[in-house]
């Protein structure tokens, strides 16, 4: 985590530890404020890249969320070991979530996650592979402004 | 609405003081156990009311721009979210009234909900 | 006294499971969290949560809770209803969010006086 630049930079995200569940969208998110990206664009990655790290927290073996930032766009990659999603329609579905009870004590598994990415993004693909893992690619543009989802 | 003004409803104690409530001023309110949906509604400059005690809550208020949690029926910070609190400048407030009271005593005085659609 | 078809038709709430809509409403309680309600619940509350998971029939039965109100438009799972016909619990949906219902609620079992405010 230390080779992170203003442009670029990974963080590695480990199944299970809700400890620092966090961590990595809180840092991206101060480094984009010092970029200097526009507010509203800053809390619509923060949110996003935190729905996405919690994702790979609870469900996941491990994974990486990478982020590039360049004039254009931010992007970022969510890739993880993980149980992998068998019907990706479905996980969309706001309010659909195969995470256990105990997740969901814990104030997540609302089955809102994937369907909150997708709404505060400008573009958002999924690739998943059962018993293999998930990929999300999460863009946000920086020319236009906020194009209604 | 005041934060301070907020804190004299709910009879509220303070935790962390985020580095000074009299500045804060409220606009919304936002109540929820369930963090998605803080992420997904609620507004930048609101409260969050919640009864969760542990630091993702925290981490939500920061990653959404939220500047308080209320904690409702006398929950108990975990020690890792009020050091997070502290770090992040996040006013961390307790109340012994349960949610369903608090809510209806700060929507009686006045303050709203805190719906954003993007 | 107020009851749960008082109180659905007053706050607009859209009846997906038709319990005894007759039941008297003595108070209410928030939360998104199982646990939290099998602690706190009480009696003839109504229970304003958005968690549309079946083991919320359970948790409602087992606590006399009077009807589950889901906020924010979430519609119960599939399997959430069944149980819910089942067990006759009464499931309706609203359109505001929490705190507006709650506030809402508020306003309305204080107006009827009949009731404490929920202060438990």
């Amino acid at each position: 985590m230390t080779e992170n630049s203003p442009s670029e930079g990974t963080f590695h995200l480990m199944g299970g530890e809700f400890t620092n569940a966090g961590s990595a969208s809180s840092e991206l998110k101060s480094t984009l404020i010092k970029v200097g990206v526009e507010k509203s664009i800053v809390r619509r990655v923060a949110i996003a890249a935190f729905e996405a790290e919690m994702n790979v927290i609870i469900h996941a073996v491990a994974g990486t969320l990478r982020y590039e930032i360049t004039t254009e766009a931010v992007t970022i990659t969510v890739t993880d070991m993980g149980p992998g999603i068998e019907n990706i329609n479905q996980a969309m579905q706001p309010g659909y979530s195969t995470a256990p009870d105990w997740v969901r004590e814990m104030g997540w598994g609302a089955g809102m996650g994937l369907p909150n990415i997708s709404k505060h993004s400008d573009l958002f693909k999924i690739d998943s592979v059962v018993g293999e893992g998930t990929t999300l690619e999460i863009i946000f543009d920086l020319k236009e402004k906020n194009a209604d989802s | 609405m005041e934060l301070s003004k907020i804190i004299e409803i709910v009879h509220g104690a303070v935790v962390s003081d985020g580095g000074g409530i009299d500045a804060i001023d409220i606009t919304s309110v936002c109540s929820a156990d369930l963090l998605s949906n803080v992420l997904r509604y609620g507004k930048g400059g609101a409260l969050l009311v919640t009864c969760l005690n542990q630091p993702q809550v925290i981490r939500s208020a920061e990653i959404s721009d939220i500047p308080a949690v209320l904690l409702a029926l006398g929950a108990i910070p975990e020690t890792d979210m009020i050091s997070l609190a502290r770090d992040k400048n996040i006013i961390l407030l307790t109340t012994q009234l349960p949610m369903y009271t608090t809510c209806g005593l700060l929507y009686t005085a006045g303050l709203r909900s805190c719906v954003e659609e993007l | 006294m107020l009851t749960v078809s008082a109180v659905a038709e007053k706050l607009g709430l859209n009846v997906v499971v038709k319990g005894d809509m007759s039941q008297i409403v003595s108070g209410c309680y928030i939360s998104d969290l199982l646990s939290d309600v099998m602690a706190h619940g009480k009696d003839d509350d109504l229970w304003i949560t958005l968690q549309t998971h079946p083991n919320v029939v359970a948790v409602a039965v087992i606590k006399g809770i009077s009807a589950v109100i889901l906020t924010n438009e979430r519609n119960p799972e599939p399997e959430t209803i069944r149980k819910a016909e089942a067990e006759k619990v009464t499931i309706m949906v609203s359109s505001l969010n929490t705190f507006e219902l709650a506030g809402l609620l508020y306003m309305m079992l204080k107006d009827d006086g009949s009731v404490h405010a929920g202060t438990s």
